[in-house]
This record gives C-alpha cells, structure tokens and sequence, in this order.
C-alpha cells in the first residue's frame, strides 16, 4: 500500500495528514476522537533535522494531553549516514525521538507503529520499534544491514550468507525475519479497512514489553526471556533502595 | 568448532580456597579461562572449545606442561579460545591457578 | 588489587571486569547470570565463531561509595562488544529489575560497536528494549548513567543508548556516534568521511567533542577514579524523565543545528562555541579541557 492509499484507508472521512520532505505529520478524525500521525515516506533516510521535527510533533501531542493515540508510519532508509549529522550529534537526536514517544506512551498516548516499506538500523530504532505495539503490511522490509554489506563486514561469502539465512532468522533483514525475533507484533491485511484493525490494537495493547516472550514463542530468539528472567530474579530482593 | 577434553590426576589438590575464577577475553590471539574447584582433589579436566582445528596434540601438550607444573588438583577449566598461541595459553593457565591460589 | 592501583587503572586497557571490579567498592559486586552459569550465544557456532561464557557483558549489583548500585559492563574486545541475544537480554533483565528495586542508579558501562550483525534482529530489538526500560527506569525516579570509554566506542544502536541515558560520561578515546568512520566512508566516500583520519574521527565523535557541544555530561582522564567520580557528581545531578525535560532537550538540540548546522569540522564548531584556541582542544590536558568546557555554555545542561 502506498502512504496515500494507507491514510484513505484510516481516514475514510478524510483527513489532515501531510508529506513534507519525506517527512510526515499531521491526524484525522479516529473512533471518537483523533489519530495523530508522524513518520518517514519515501524510503527517506532519517537525519538530524527530520528527528528534530518528528519529535517535536510528540511532544506537541504530550502538551495537548488529550490522550490520543500516535500512529507512527514508516517507509524509511537507515539513519542519514554524512559527517555533519554525526558531528551535530544524531544519536542525541535520534534518541531524543524515541525518548519522546516512550514519553508520550507513557503519558497516556498509545504509540503504535506501521512499517509500509523499507526501514533499517538507527532509524528503525528511533522510530518503528520506540512505539508500544508494531505492526506491519506485507511486503515491509526491515533490516539492520543489507547482507551484501553485512558479507563486506563479516568477510562471508554472501552466497555463504544467504544459505545461512534459510536455516535461521536470527540475522537477516526481511519481514518475516523481525516478526519471528519479536520485534513486529502483527502483520495486517491490507484487504480489510485499516482503521478496525488499528483500533484493535489499540484495544488490546500490552501491558509492559511482550517482544521477548514473542520473540521465545515464534522461534526468533529461543533464549532471550528467559536469560532477561534469569537476571531480573537473580537482582531482585538484593538491593533495596528507594 | 573443535571440542578437546583433557583429564589428568595430579598428586594434590591446587593450593588456596577460591571456589572459581576467570581470565582473559575471547578476541583474536587470545582465549578466556573458567576456573571451578569442582572435582575430586586430585582429578583435573580441562574443555576447550576453539575455532582452529587440527591442534589437538598441541593443547594436550600444553596442558599435560601445566597439570605438571601448577598440580591443579579438584579444578575443572574450561576454555573459550579466540585463535591463542601456545605460549598465550600457557601464560593464562598459570594466571587462573595463581587466581585461585589467592 | 586494592588501593591506588585501583583508581590509577587504565579504563581504556582495562577488561570489563577489571572497570567494574575497580569502579565499584572492594568486594562490593555479585554478578547475575555469571560465567559459570555459560548461557552463551545460541548463534555464533553457525558462524565457526568462538562464544564466551558471559557473552561479553557482565551485570550485577554493587555499591558505589556505599550506594546501592546496579551495574552493566560490555566488553569491548569481544565480538566489537556488540550487542546479541544473550547480552542484550542480560542488559534488559538488570533494568527492568531496577524499576522495582530502585537502587540508587544504574551504572552501564559501554562499550560497544552495536549491533552483533550475526545476530542481527536479536540484537537491534534487544536495543530497542534496552531504551524502553531505560526510560521506565528514569520514570522510576532511578538515575542511569552511562560512562564512555572503551576500545569499541559507543557505536550504532549503542549510541541511541546512550542518548536515552540521564547522564553521560566520557574520555578521550570514548567515541560517540551512529554511523562508524568505516559505515559512512563505504556509504557515502571518502571525500565525506575518511576513515583512516584518526584526528577527524576524533573531530567528530570524539569524547572532547561530545563533552564541548553537550552531548556528554563529563569528561574523564583515562582512570577508573575519574570515571568513579564523575558518576557519583552525575548521580546527584540526574534530570527527570518529564515534559520538561524533553522540551528543553528538543529546544537545545534545534539551537544546536542553527548555530552550527554549517560547520563542516568540529574545530569550527569549537570556534563557534568561544573556544579560544580550538586547534589545541585535541592536546589538550584534562585540567585545561575542563577550564575550556567551563566556559562553553552548550556543555551544561539537565536536558537529555
């Protein structure tokens, strides 16, 4: 589904979502109140500046205080990979985004993410995966590297790689891949009205971070729950502080 | 991956009362050791899982040196080796008996 | 060891254990989930690789000058210090114990290039969840706070983690970035970033950088003592996760981009921040550094 064909879908009766700049903001009318609507368009690489305005966005809402759900569209490259916006400081503005929809999560805002396209490695972090609940239409492709780069970097051969890939979902991008490790809850039908489908998972949000148990249950990553468990009761009742 | 055990029996158990202790880091050239005052005090077996096959004649080599010298009676070492030199692995043996003993 | 060996230990040299045996109270920390345990990577021998028995990060609980503390150490010369399955879900069951346990903070030493590509998915979702429970932890009233300066940097998803810490602190060697030298060189050439220039990367990501343009909150020598102080000053001195926190991040961070958003090197940057003479920033001792930050009014601030 194209952006354009998404928002129809969410907002029958129209709606004041915009692009600018690959950049998107704006909401619409939702159940009996609104939707609000950031995100990345156009496979667009994420920089200093576009986390800059897609934060300010969220905090925006948080002020409204309204309680309205954030939707957070992404169709987007990996971070933008230049000098300057490391020397201007992107993790800090990137984090600062993420920060900003834990935030408005917390505040009562359900923050829920819809991967339509391509996303990758710091802007997949800062965005998709900052929300409480992700879902995905099919034919989203997420990715932390692209395995000819990650054949560059490991010095695998990449038909090595490839082979490697099929009997694991550990390591390499595609959907299904980050829908088996946890990380995507859902994958919608993009047949069916959108609106319904978002509205549910709003209804049925988890209560605290469910992606390891997910990741457990799928087969994506076999050990993760139990070794954060495994920590968690090993530390608690040593320390008490508060 | 190649998996290597070694047992030995020494004539004494090692010397101090440390219960486990662990040195070195897995990286290139170099290996990590698990130390476990587990075993019966004069039996000794050493676990080595290491990447480079094909040298097994030589870790035994140099651990039978080391049982030898260090009488590490009662340990189990395990070893995560990252591509060691035999010298390396030598010197990090001595190490972890010398952490135990404190 | 015991004493001034302890405090005049090279955090940079030093090994994981060898930061957080140092930095904490002799005799202080017990590990979580310790080497014995061996809950290694279920996903490196796929690749013939070696595995250690704590999957490079060690985790436990400790005191800081008396203060109850929890504690995270990556070690750096393992696999980068990148982030797994195992590590991370080690990282993420120390926090999320924090919420409930409330120590007096949380100390996450970083040492990291990001994500361990060999367990890709793992490792960047484990990052993700990290940030999560960072931000439940700080929501809990508890500081996190994390200290930079190891032989990986703080690279990739390592550092949005550490962009989502209360307080920061760095050293020389501690890098700070997204994209590594190498990442934007491949990407984008050598004429935007050339990776074999030690003194442009250091330019750029460097601790002395970081501290200058505020996205650090201290700079430390290369000594576990200088870390040990700087994190006690910054536990004191922890913003809260609020509104108010983030607006005045948001505010600084765009100031930040209009003031030099068209400077093309750090020492121009420096420049522009009133530093007198920003050639010399790079030689610099602590002691001048310091007296230079002390004036640069972008380096302090409670907004992160």
């Amino acid at each position: 589904m194209t952006l354009a064909e998404i928002l129809a879908s969410l907002f029958p009766e129209g709606h004041a979502v915009t692009v600018a700049d690959g950049l998107i903001s704006g909401e619409g009318p939702f159940e009996r109140g609104r939707l609000r609507v950031i995100g990345v368009d156009g496979d667009t690489p994420l920089g200093v500046e576009g986390a800059l305005d897609l934060a300010g966005h969220v905090l925006d809402a948080v002020r409204a205080g309204d309680q309205a759900p954030i939707l957070v569209a992404v169709d987007s490259d990996s971070q933008r990979m230049s000098r300057r916006d490391e020397l201007l400081g992107l993790n800090e503005c990137l984090a600062h985004l993420a920060k900003a929809l834990l935030l408005a999560d917390r505040r009562g805002h359900p923050t829920v993410g819809l991967l339509y396209g391509h996303s990758a490695a710091g802007a997949f972090i800062a965005t998709a995966l900052a929300t409480r609940v992700l879902a995905a239409l099919p034919g989203a492709d997420p990715s932390v590297m692209d395995l000819p780069s990650v054949a560059r970097v490991t010095k695998l051969p990449l038909d090595k790689l490839q082979e490697m890939a099929k009997s694991t979902p550990v390591f390499a991008p595609g959907l299904d891949n980050m829908l088996a490790t946890g990380a995507v809850h859902a994958v919608l039908d993009p047949h069916k009205p959108l609106a319904p489908q978002i509205r549910d998972l709003i209804a049925a949000l988890p209560e605290r971070d469910e992606r390891d148990r997910l990741g457990q249950e799928r087969g994506g990553r076999p050990v993760a729950q139990a070794v954060a468990e495994s920590v968690a009761q090993a530390v608690a009742g040593r320390v008490r502080g508060g | 991956m190649e998996s290597l055990t070694f047992r030995h029996t020494t004539t004494k158990p090692l010397a101090g009362s440390k219960l486990q202790a662990i040195t070195g880091v897995v990286a290139s050239g170099n290996l990590e050791i698990l130390l476990e005052r587990v075993l019966p005090p004069d039996a000794v077996e050493i676990a080595i899982a290491t990447p480079i096959a094909g040298y097994g004649q030589v870790w035994e080599a140099v651990v039978a040196d080391f049982v030898a010298r260090a009488q590490p009676g009662g340990v189990r070492i395990s070893i995560n080796d990252g591509g060691a030199r035999p010298d390396t692995v030598a010197l990090r043996l001595l190490q972890g008996a010398r952490l135990m003993e404190a | 060891m015991a004493g001034p060996d302890r405090d005049r230990l090279s955090w940079y040299e030093a090994s994981a254990r060898q930061r957080l045996d140092a930095l904490l109270d002799p005799g202080s920390f017990t590990e979580a989930l310790g080497p014995e345990e061996r809950r290694m990577s279920p996903h490196l021998p796929l690749f013939d690789l070696p595995r250690a028995f704590d999957d490079g990060i060690v985790v436990g609980t400790g005191q800081l000058n008396g203060k109850p503390v929890y504690i995270a150490a990556q070690e750096g010369r393992f696999m980068g210090g990148a982030f797994g399955e195992v590590h991370g879900g080690k990282l993420v069951g120390l926090l999320r114990a924090a919420v409930e346990g409330k120590p007096a903070a949380v100390l996450i030493l970083l040492d990291t290039g990001g994500v361990r590509l060999q367990e890709a998915n793992a490792g960047e979702t484990a990052i993700a969840e990290t940030m999560r429970a960072i931000a439940e932890v700080r929501a809990a009233g508890v500081p996190v706070v994390g200290l930079i300066g190891g032989r990986a940097g703080c690279f990739g998803g390592g550092g949005l983690i550490a962009g989502t810490c209360s307080r920061l602190a760095v050293s020389e060697g501690g890098r700070i970035s997204v994209s590594g030298p190498e990442v934007i060189e491949t990407n984008k050439g050598a004429e935007e970033f050339d990776s074999k220039d030690r003194a442009l990367v250091w330019r750029t990501m460097g601790g002395k950088h970081r501290r200058l343009i505020g996205g650090a909150d201290a700079f430390c020598d290369d000594t576990v003592s200088s870390f040990r102080t700087a994190a006690l000053t910054l536990i004191a001195d922890a913003p809260a996760f609020d509104l108010a926190t983030l607006d005045a991040e948001q505010a600084r961070l765009r100031k930040r981009i209009e003031r030099f958003g068209e400077c093309r090197d750090g020492t121009e940057v420096w420049a522009k921040l009133g530093v007198n003479d920003p050639d010399a920033v790079p030689a610099m001792d602590t002691r001048v550094f310091d007296e230079t930050v002390a004036r640069v009014e972008e380096a302090v601030h409670d907004a992160r």
